[in-house]
C-alpha cells in the first residue's frame, strides 16, 4: 500500500465511519466487523484500582485481546503524550509503564515494529529521557523516533474539516498499519482538557495554526482525519490543575484509572467524567461529536466496568 | 636526539587538543558530558582568566598551569593548545604544500611590530578594565575559533548528519536523527566569517603573524617566554648562517644574519630544529637571560600605560553613552519594543555579562533549545556576538543548566538548577490587543500551556473564553510564552529582560488537593 493509497483508504474509512454513526447501533456493528469475534463486544473498558499495566492487561482481554487490533507483521504506532520536560511523577505525560506493557502485548500479538514517537512542546530529546517513555519503548523492544522536524511531516488534506483543512502529519501516522493513540488524562489550559482528541495534536507539524484558528474546532476537524485504532486513556496519575504542564506535585491526584475505547470521542466523554467534567463543558468534544466523530452521549455504549 | 621528534610531537599533541575542542564546539546532539566540555577546554587561556576573576574553582585554574607551561618551555601552547594557532598551522601547510603562495615560498626574518602590537593588547585589556569586553570578545584566539567552529564548521555537520539522517528514515531506520538549525544570524555570522578570513589570510600569507602582533594571549605570552627556561639557541661554533631555518620560522623570529632568536615571538612549532643541516639551533636548557633593560624603555612603558589609560577612560564613557543610546533608541520593525534583550541565567545581570563574555559560542552550540543566538545589536554594539536568548528560536528550557555548566569564562555562572528554576532573567508582558482570544473571539492558551511556573494563567474572559494574564512575581522569564504564542507577525506575550536578574516567588499553592479518590467508588457513568 503506498502512502496516497493509505491516505484515501483511511479517509474513505472515516467517512464510511463517520455515516455509520448517524445511524443509531450500526456502528458497534462496523467494530465488529473490522475486529475479531469476541465473546461480547465492548464498545469500551473502564478500569480502576490497579497499576497501569495490570489494569491493562485486564482491560486489554475484554476487547479480545491485542491480537484484536495487531495482525502479524504490522507496523504499529503507539502515540503516547510526551510533551513535556518532566519526570513521570508529575503526570504530565503517559505513564511509561503503560506504554512499554501495550508495546509489549503488540510484539505478543506478532507485531513487526512498534513505533513511538511525539511532537514534544520542550526539548524533544529531554522529553524522552525524562518522561521515561524511551528507555520503556527500549525495554519492551520497540523503535522511539524523533518528530522535532518538519522534515517527517507530510501534507495531507482533511476533507471534512471546517478549519483545518490541510494539516502536515507524521509519516508514521501514514505508513504504520495500526494506530493506538495512548493519551494521559490532564487539566488544560487551552483546550480545558487533554484527552484523546488532543493527543493527536502531537502527530501533526504546525500547532501554532490549530492555535490560531479557533483550537477547539481543529481538534476537531483533525478527528475526522484519521481515527486511531485504539485509544488507551491513562489516568493512573490525573493533573487537575495547571496543565498540561504542571508546577509540581500538588496538582497530581491518583485515580488508578483507565479507559479504553476505539472511539475517540466515546473514550474523552468517558474521561471528562472521570476527571469531574460535563463532556459538554468541552467544545471540542461537542464539536467532534456533531460533525460524526465519534459518540459524546455514552448511553447507548456497551461499558464494561472493572474496579479491580 | 629527542630534539629532533620535537615537531613530531608537537604536531600529535596539537591534534588530541584541536579535535576534542572543535567536537565540544560543533557537538549539535549533546553528546559531551559538560563535565568534560570543562575538562576539555580547561586550558584556554583567557576563558581561564576571565572565569578566575568572577568564580575562581578549581577548573578555572587552567591559565596558571599555561604560566607554568610558557616559563619552562616558551609559547608552546601557541602551537599546542591554541586552536586557532592549529588552524593558521593548517592553512599555512596548505599554502606552502600547494605552493600557491610562489612570490614568497619561504619567511624570513622580521622586525617586530613592537607600537602596535602593545596597542593591540592594551586596548582589549583596558576595555575589560572598565567593564566591556568587546576588545577580548573580537581578540581572544580561542572565541574567535569558537565562532568559526560554532558559525562555520558546525553548519557543515549538521547538514551531513540531516543528509544521513534523511537517507536513514527512507529506510524507516530513524538512529539518526536531523537538527533543525532553527535561525540565522546574518550579521555575527558574518562578522565571524570576516574575522576568519583575515586569519586564514594573515596566516597563508605570513605565517604567525596574527600571533605575534594582534593575539592578546601572544604578547602576554610572549612577555613570559622571553625569560622561559628551555629555549631555541643558535649553536655560533656548528652554524653555517645557512637561514634554512629562517626560512622556515613561521613566526619570523630567527635572525639567522645575527644568530639571535626572539624567543617573545617564538610559538614552539620546532620546525627550525628538524630544517637545521648541522645541529646549529638547538632546543636546550638555558637559564633565564638578564636583560639588560635600561631605564628609559621602563619610562617609555609607563608614559604609554598612563597616556593610554586616560585615553581609554574617555572613550569607554563615550561608548558607555553610544551603547545606552543604541539600546533606547533601537528601530525596529517589529512593534515590541524591547528595552532589554535577554541574558542567560547565571549571568547575573546584562552589563556583567556584557563586560565578560569573549563571545565564544559554547552555550550556543550546546544550548540544546537553541534559544542563545549571537546577538548583533540587542546589547548594544559593546556587545556584539555575545548570546542572547533569542524566543523566535527557542525558549529556555525549565530543567537546563547546561550554559552555565559550559561557559570557560565565566559570564555565564554555574547556577544549582533549584536555583535556576527562581532565577529571573526577565518578565513576561502580555499584549492583549495582539491576542488570539481578544481578536479571535477563540480559544488559544498556547502562552500558559508552555509556563512552566504558571506565572502565565488564564482568567476568565467574554463568553466563557480564557484569556491570559501574568503573575510577574512567578515569572522567571524563560521565553516559553513567547516561543509558543502563535500570532503574526508580532507576538501577543513577549520577555522584557531584566537589567539585573532577580529572585522569583516560588508558586505553591496555598488550598490542599487531596491526592487520592476513593477507589471502591462507581464510575460516574
Amino acid at each position: 500500500m503506498d502512502r496516497r493509497e493509505f491516505i484515501q483508504k483511511s479517509i474513505q474509512t472515516g467517512l464510511i465511519a463517520g455515516s455509520a454513526l448517524t445511524i443509531p447501533g450500526f456502528y458497534g456493528n462496523y467494530i465488529s466487523k473490522s475486529s475479531k469475534t469476541i465473546s461480547e463486544k465492548f464498545d469500551m473498558v473502564a478500569i480502576k484500582g490497579g497499576e497501569p499495566d495490570a489494569m491493562f492487561d485486564e482491560a486489554i482481554k475484554q476487547l479480545g485481546g491485542m491480537s484484536s487490533f495487531v495482525k502479524k507483521n504490522q507496523k504499529v504506532l503507539v502515540k503516547p503524550n510526551i510533551g513535556w520536560d518532566v519526570v513521570p511523577e508529575l503526570a504530565a505525560n503517559t505513564n511509561p509503564k503503560l506504554v512499554k506493557r501495550i508495546i509489549e502485548h503488540c510484539f505478543n500479538a506478532g507485531a513487526k515494529e512498534v513505533y513511538v514517537f511525539d511532537h514534544t512542546c520542550d526539548d524533544w530529546r529531554r522529553c524522552y529521557e525524562n518522561s521515561g517513555i524511551e528507555k520503556a519503548v527500549k525495554d519492551a523492544g520497540g523503535t522511539i523516533v524523533p518528530g522535532h522536524t518538519e522534515s517527517y511531516y507530510q501534507e495531507v488534506t482533511i476533507k471534512n474539516g471546517k478549519r483545518l483543512k490541510k494539516d502536515k502529519v507524521h509519516e508514521l501516522v501514514l505508513d504504520s498499519d495500526v494506530f493506538i493513540n495512548v493519551p494521559i488524562l490532564k487539566n488544560h489550559g487551552s483546550s480545558r482538557l487533554t484527552i484523546s482528541m488532543k493527543n493527536m495534536m502531537g502527530v501533526n507539524w504546525d500547532r501554532g495554526y490549530w492555535h490560531r484558528n479557533d483550537l477547539h474546532q481543529c481538534i476537531a476537524d483533525f478527528s475526522t482525519f484519521r481515527k486511531p485504532d485504539l485509544n488507551i486513556v491513562d489516568a493512573y496519575s490525573v493533573m487537575k490543575k495547571n496543565g498540561p504542564r504542571g508546577v509540581s506535585k500538588a496538582d497530581v491526584v491518583t485515580m488508578k484509572s483507565q479507559i479504553l475505547a476505539t472511539d475517540m470521542v466515546a473514550a474523552d466523554a468517558a474521561s471528562a467524567k472521570l476527571f469531574g467534567i460535563e463532556p459538554g463543558e468541552i467544545p471540542h468534544i461537542k464539536i467532534a461529536d456533531s460533525m460524526g466523530s465519534g459518540k459524546m452521549n455514552l448511553d447507548g455504549l456497551n461499558i464494561k466496568r472493572i474496579i479491580l | 636526539m629527542i630534539t629532533s621528534h620535537l615537531r613530531k610531537i608537537r604536531i600529535v599533541l596539537s591534534i588530541i587538543f584541536f579535535i576534542p575542542t572543535t567536537f565540544v564546539l560543533v557537538d549539535f546532539s549533546g553528546l559531551i558530558p559538560t563535565g568534560v566540555v570543562n575538562g576539555i577546554l580547561y586550558f584556554q587561556f583567557i576563558p581561564s582568566i576571565l572565569k578566575s576573576i568572577s568564580y575562581f574553582t578549581f577548573i578555572s585554574t587552567g591559565f596558571i598551569l599555561v604560566f607554568i607551561l610558557t616559563i619552562l618551555f616558551g609559547r608552546v601552547y601557541c602551537s599546542t593548545i591554541c586552536p586557532l594557532g592549529f588552524l593558521q598551522d593548517v592553512t599555512g601547510f596548505i599554502s606552502r604544500k600547494f605552493k600557491w603562495n610562489k612570490k614568497k615560498k619561504k619567511f624570513e626574518f622580521l622586525k617586530e611590530q613592537k607600537l602596535l602590537k602593545w596597542i593591540l593588547f592594551f586596548i582589549p585589556v583596558l576595555l575589560f578594565v572598565f567593564g566591556f569586553g568587546i576588545g577580548l570578545n573580537l581578540l581572544d584566539p580561542y572565541s574567535i575559533y569558537g565562532r568559526t567552529a560554532g558559525n562555520i564548521i558546525r553548519p557543515v555537520f549538521i547538514g551531513t548528519n540531516n543528509l544521513a539522517s534523511s537517507i536513514l528514515a527512507s529506510f524507516q531506520i530513524y538512529s539518526v536523527f536531523p537538527f533543525d538549525i532553527k535561525t540565522f544570524n546574518i550579521v555575527p555570522f558574518a562578522i565571524t566569517t570576516a574575522m576568519f578570513l583575515l586569519v586564514v589570510y594573515l596566516s597563508f600569507k605570513n605565517g604567525r603573524l596574527y600571533c605575534n602582533t594582534v593575539c592578546p594571549v601572544g604578547t602576554i605570552l610572549g612577555l613570559i617566554s622571553k625569560i622561559s627556561f628551555f629555549k631555541i639557541v643558535i649553536e655560533k661554533e656548528e652554524c653555517l648562517s645557512c637561514g634554512v631555518c629562517e626560512k622556515d620560522c613561521k613566526s619570523s623570529c630567527i635572525n639567522s644574519e645575527e644568530m639571535v632568536v626572539d624567543m617573545s615571538r617564538c610559538v614552539g612549532c620546532f620546525n627550525c630544529l628538524q630544517s637545521c643541516p648541522t645541529e646549529g639551533i638547538k632546543y636546550q636548557f638555558g637559564l633565564p637571560v638578564k636583560k639588560s633593560s635600561s631605564n628609559s624603555v621602563d619610562q617609555a612603558k609607563r608614559s604609554f600605560l598612563i597616556s593610554s589609560a586616560v585615553y581609554f577612560t574617555t572613550v569607554s564613557s563615550i561608548f558607555a553613552q553610544v551603547k545606552k543610546k543604541i539600546v533606547a533608541s533601537k528601530p525596529s520593525t517589529v512593534p515590541i519594543f524591547r528595552k532589554n534583550t535577554v541574558s542567560p541565567p547565571g549571568s547575573i545581570s546584562i552589563d556583567r555579562f556584557n563586560s565578560i563574555c569573549t563571545a565564544c559560542h559554547m552555550c550556543v552550540s550546546a544550548c540544546p533549545t537553541q534559544v542563545l543566538q549571537p546577538s548583533f545589536l540587542e546589547y548594544g554594539f559593546l556587545g556584539i556576538l555575545q548570546p542572547r536568548l533569542d524566543n523566535i528560536a527557542g525558549f529556555c528550557n525549565f530543567d537546563c543548566v547546561v550554559c552555565s555548566d559550559v561557559c570557560p569564562t565565566g559570564a555565564i555562572l554555574p547556577v544549582e538548577l533549584e536555583k535556576k528554576k527562581l532565577t529571573q532573567i526577565g518578565i513576561a508582558k502580555f499584549v492583549k490587543d495582539n491576542c488570539i482570544v481578544h481578536t479571535e473571539k477563540t480559544d488559544c492558551g498556547a502562552c500558559s500551556e508552555h509556563c512552566p511556573t504558571k506565572a502565565v494563567h488564564m482568567i476568565p474572559y467574554e463568553n466563557k473564553l480564557v484569556i491570559p494574564e501574568v503573575r510577574d512575581e512567578y515569572c522567571i522569564g524563560c521565553g516559553a510564552c513567547e516561543y509558543a504564542c502563535p500570532t503574526k507577525p508580532y507576538k501577543a506575550i513577549y520577555v522584557e529582560g531584566n537589567e539585573t536578574h532577580l529572585t522569583a516567588k516560588k508558586n505553591v499553592e496555598k488550598e490542599a488537593t487531596p491526592t487520592e479518590i476513593n477507589l471502591k467508588e462507581e464510575f460516574p457513568f
